[in-house]
Formats: C-alpha cells, structure tokens, sequence
C-alpha cells in the first residue's frame, strides 16, 4: 500500500458562468519516503492538487470526485477539524514565498513551540529543546540565540529554513512543497533543495515537490508528474521521463531547457499557450499546441497508458500498443 | 510641540474674526466711550501680536483669561465642565471598542453569514446617520415613549476632590446610556467596518494559509495570528477616533444638554467669547496631540518590525 494514494481526484471551481473543471480525472501514488516531482505550466493544477491533499482548497473550490487516501484511510472526506489534525501531524506543508509565511508578529520560537505543542503532548520546556533541535537541523546556527527574534531578522533563505522545521515539527509522513525554491535565488535554491532530500532521507519522509523548474526535479525526485490542463500527461521514474519523454508536451518542455554551452539562436519554445479552463479542447487538451496532432486527437480523449518505462496519455503511444 | 503652538495661534486668530464680544457684554444704550473703556479693559485694542503672546504666555501656566460671558476664569469654568465630557467619551469608546471590534472579528471571519449581512447592514445606519438624528431618535424611544431613561443632563454627581463623577449614582448612570451610545454608534460601526476589512486582509495572507497547513485550530489561527496583525491600523483609527469623539461630543452635549466642555463651547460661541473658545480648542488639539503619542508607543508594542533593532547587525545569513 502506497503511503498516499490519490484516485480519479476532480477539482471544481462553480461560477456563475459555469463550473470551471480545474483538476480532471488524477491519480498518482506516492510511497513512503519517495520525491514526487509535479511539473507543469502555471494554471495547470499542480498546487491545486497539492491544496486538495492538505485540505486546504479555497473555496468555492472543491473536491467533486475521487479519493485521496494517507495510509489507506480516505482523507478527503474528512469533516474539517479531524482534517486539522491530519495537517502539520502526517502531512507537512512548504509554501512558495518564504518571506510571507511566517506571522511577523511573533519571534520564530514561539512559532515552533506553538506548532509542537498543537500536535504532541510537549511540555513547553520539552518542546523548546525540541525547536532548538529542529532549527539546528535545517542549519541555523545558534539556533538557541535565535529562538527570540522575528521573522524579519531572517534572510529570505533563513526563514525558508525556519518554514522547514515548521513543516517537520511533527514529523510528518508527507511534506507537499509548493514552490519551496521559486523566491529564492539560484545559490540558495540549491542549498534548500539539498537541505529537503537530506532531511527526508534522514526522516522517511515523502515529498510532494511542486515546482516548474525542471532542474529542480531532475535534481531531487524520484518520480515525475507532468500536469497539463488539470490532468496528468506523463508520469514515470525521473530519469526515464527525462532522458526518454514519451509525451509531446514533455518532449517539448524537455527541449525547452536551455543548456549551457549549446550555441543556439532561439531557446526552443511549444507553440501556443495552456487553453484556458473555459475552453479546453475536446479530444486530447493538448492537440491545439502538439507538433505530432493526428484526427484521433480532436475526438477521444486518451487515458494514461504505459508505454515502456513511463506511463503517458497520449494516442502515439496507445497506437503503438494496440497496433493500430 | 510646534503643532500645539500653531493651533493656540490660529485658534486665537480665527477668534478676531467671530465677532466683537464687547456687543454682548454692554447693552444697547452704552455710549461709544463707555465701549472703548470696556476694550481698554479686556486689552481688545492692543496689537495683535501682544494680545498673542499674552494669551500664549498665560496658556502655557494654564491661564487662559476670564470668561467675557460669565466673568469667572476659563480655567475654572473648564475645569468644572471637563470630568463631565471625559467621562461621557471614555463610556463611549469603551462602548465602541468592546462592541465594534467583537462583531468586525465576527463578520470578517463569517463573512457569508446571515448574521454578519445583518450587523453590516445595520452598522451602515451608524455610518450614515448623524450624530444629532440618532440622538433625537434615542430620546424619542427611550426617554418619551418608553419614559426610562433621562433625555438630558447628567444626573446626580459626586464630587471626588475636582473631579466629578455621575458614575456613582443611579441617576449618573442611566443619564450616560443615551448620549454614549449617540456618540458611540459612529465610532463602533466605524470600528466594526475596519476591523471587518483589515481582517479579510489578512486572511488571506501566506502566513495565515501556512498556519492553517500547520493544523493550528481555527481560535488560535483568528484570535491569536490574524487579529493581533490587524492591530496597528485599527489601534491608529480607534486612537484618531478618540480625538473626534471629543470633538463630536459638541453635539451629542448639546442634543443632550449634557454639562460638559462641548456645550461650554457652544454656547461661548453664541457669545464670541473668545477666551473660553480659545482655550478648548488649545485644550482639544492637546488631547489629539497626547493621543497620538500614546498610539506611537502602541505601535511598537504590538509590531516589532517596528522596534530599532537590537539585533539588525546579526540579522542571520546564508
């Protein structure tokens, strides 16, 4: 049994001009002490996936179909406060801008121990000596000294780090990281980055890495997602998907990262732009844009198919298969 | 310091302009010697300058003349009348703190309630009635219909040393229920709208959304993270708001009848005394200034981005 498992998961989103379908028919697993990868434009519902696993769509958003699972117990249907429970205790979460998370009206002390103390039976001296711990682990030095001072007293890395222990006080089995990089600058993305595959290795714990910079994945996953208009193109071991993409949009995004020394004119781009949730496409929402578009793909919509080592959803491959 | 001096000297300039108090003080048959004596008196036909420096000198010893109306000393008149409106806005501050920021906390939290449509709605009232309608309104219900409450005065006081005080009788206290909840509808709904929006704000922030992640309960989430971090504009309103409660006491006193400084001040008006005006109008801006002050110092309690940094040199690095 996977740690989490995420079922035909639908994310709608009613307006008054209709209801806009923002996550489609996902499913993923992630095991124990895996880095899943998500990738994908923005719009594409990366973190609104993540969102739905934590518990935390803003409404009017809302689950309207499918099952999400922590260690095979539905948690999707959960009423709110058993929800509570669940996040920051199993499910830890990093949000994009370090700079904002932290309440600047309370010293960072006071942050951890209150967080501590919401999800174990700390006293507040045990739960000190436990924050300490926690803020040397991701790297604050004198992290005693530091117990005092706000938010504000910390460069944005810092408190990226400070928003990690956060995450971990309760050692969760599953941390979803939403961007953990993106406001960071390039020195210091690393730095985070090698800090998050440190401490999972060392705690067992699962990552649900969302991001759209493909380096970062290749860096740190396991696994892969590719999310295109609310739905899942490619998604397969990192390496395989990297080196061998089997779906257009990843081949696209793929040829897309510039690499260094390769003296090219234009950097390669897809075509086009990611179709609006009010208009995506029939058949395959990607057809407006693929270079490899054949009529199979304006009328059906195809479904996630293995195809060698990955699993894609696109005609080329389920042809390939059937022999069609 | 400066602002004050600026107020003393437009309120003493602007008062040059009201009228001529010698009017009022002789009758209709006094000769135009008898005129010029009472100016020589009251040294009205002195340069302008002297006359200034003479009434910021004696201000600053909290002297500010004799009133022309009632020929006692302002200081005196003043502070007889000044328990009496203290009291009433202080009633009605606490009234407009203790139920406006409640009820903005409310709205702004169950802002799709029915509930909190209805305290909108009604707050909207407060908002656009004036002061002296919803005075006249509360008079008509409680004190004519419903004969229970005093249409006007203060009661019976006591007097506790110089200080007078309505709030140790019966009488004291039911004559302050109208004219505070008049002067406070304006500030409460003011308070609950503000709170209302500022707490939209600031749910809406990373911080909140990360302290939800973190599965903090939803008290500690709206009481201890998000409405502490509403507090620095809603503190500087309340405290700017303080200040106009004084000013609006004006009306409430009159509607009211209510002994205070205010209506000292109208009907020194009515009469260009010009010493009395004077004075509350230097006394008023003090206020204003001593509050601002006390906001300042509120604000470095509550946010410490705030505070000079003891520790801005080790502000930690990679």
């Amino acid at each position: 049994m996977a740690l989490l498992e995420v079922e035909n998961l639908r994310v709608e989103f009613p307006t008054r001009r209709g209801t806009l379908l923002a996550i489609d028919d996902v499913s993923f697993q992630i095991e124990e002490g895996e880095v899943l990868g998500v990738v994908g434009e923005s719009g594409a519902g990366k973190s609104l996936t993540g969102a739905s696993i934590i518990g935390l769509l803003e409404p009017p958003g809302r689950i309207a179909a499918g099952q999400i699972r922590l260690e095979g117990e539905r948690i999707d249907n959960l009423p709110y406060d058993e929800l509570r429970r669940i996040r920051g205790k199993k499910i830890g979460a990093i949000f994009q801008d370090p700079l904002t998370s932290l309440n600047p009206l309370y010293t960072i002390g006071r942050q951890l121990v209150e967080t501590i103390r919401v999800h174990t039976d700390d006293t507040e001296a045990q739960a000190r000596d436990r924050t300490v711990q926690l803020l040397t682990e991701v790297g604050i030095p004198a992290a005693e000294r530091r117990l005092g001072s706000y938010p504000h007293e910390f460069s944005g890395g810092m408190r990226q780090r400070v928003v990690i222990a956060l995450a971990l006080c309760a050692n969760p089995k599953l941390i979803v990281a939403d961007e953990p990089t993106t406001a960071l600058d390039v020195s210091i993305q690393a730095q985070i980055i090698a800090l998050l595959k440190k401490l999972c290795r060392d705690h067992k714990t699962a990552i649900m890495l969302i991001t759209h910079d493909m380096g970062v994945i290749a860096e740190t996953a396991d696994r892969v997602a590719v999310m295109y208009a609310g739905r899942i193109a490619e998604i397969g071991p990192v390496k395989q998907v990297v080196k061998h993409p089997k779906h257009p949009y990843t081949i696209g995004l793929m040829g897309a990262i510039p690499i260094v020394g390769r003296d090219i004119e234009r950097l390669t781009q897809i075509e086009g732009s990611m179709p609006r949730l009010t208009n995506i496409p029939d058949g395959c929402s990607f057809n407006p844009r693929c270079p490899k578009v054949f009529d199979r793909c304006y009328v059906e919509r195809p479904d996630l198919v293995p195809t060698g080592e990955t699993t894609a959803a696109c005609w080329l491959h389920a042809k390939e298969k059937t022999g069609v | 310091m400066a602002v004050m001096v600026v107020v003393a000297f437009v309120a003493f300039l602007m008062f040059n302009f009201v009228g001529d108090p010698v009017d009022n003080m002789v009758g209709q048959e006094a000769s135009y010697a008898d005129r010029e004596a009472m100016r020589d008196r009251l040294g009205l036909n002195d340069p302008f300058l002297v006359q200034f420096t003479r009434f910021a000198g004696n201000a600053v010893q909290g002297e500010f003349g004799i009133s022309y109306r009632l020929q006692r000393p302002v200081a005196d008149l003043i502070s007889e009348r000044m328990p009496a409106t203290l009291e009433l806005v202080m009633a009605s501050a606490i009234l407009a703190i203790l139920i406006g920021i409640p009820l903005g906390v409310y709205t702004g939290i169950r802002r799709d309630a029915l509930s909190s449509r209805l305290v909108l709605m009604f707050s909207l009232v407060g908002v656009s009635l004036p002061t002296f309608v919803i005075g006249i309104l509360l008079i008509y219900v409680f004190a004519v219909i419903l004969g229970v409450l005093p249409s006007f005065g203060r009661g019976e006081a006591v007097q506790l040393g110089w200080w007078s005080t309505g709030f140790l009788t019966v009488s004291g206290w039911k004559a302050i229920i109208l004219p505070s909840i008049t002067l406070a509808l304006f500030q409460m709904t003011l308070i609950l709208r503000l709170v209302r929006s500022e707490m939209l704000e600031v749910m809406r922030t990373d911080y909140i959304k990360f302290a939800r992640a973190r599965g903090l309960s939803d008290r500690t989430i709206n009481f201890g993270h998000a409405f502490k971090n509403t507090l620095v504009p809603v503190i500087t309103i309340i405290g700017l708001n303080v200040g106009s409660l004084i000013a609006f006491s004006i009306i409430t006193e009159t509607v009211f009848q209510w002994p205070g400084m205010g209506f000292l001040f109208i009907q020194a008006v009515g009469f260009a005394d010009v010493p009395v005006m004077a004075a509350y109008l230097v006394l008023v801006a003090l206020v204003f200034v001593g509050i601002n002050l006390l906001v300042d110092i509120l604000y470095f309690v509550v946010d410490p981005r705030l505070r000079v940094d003891r520790s801005v040199a080790m502000g930690g690095d990679e």
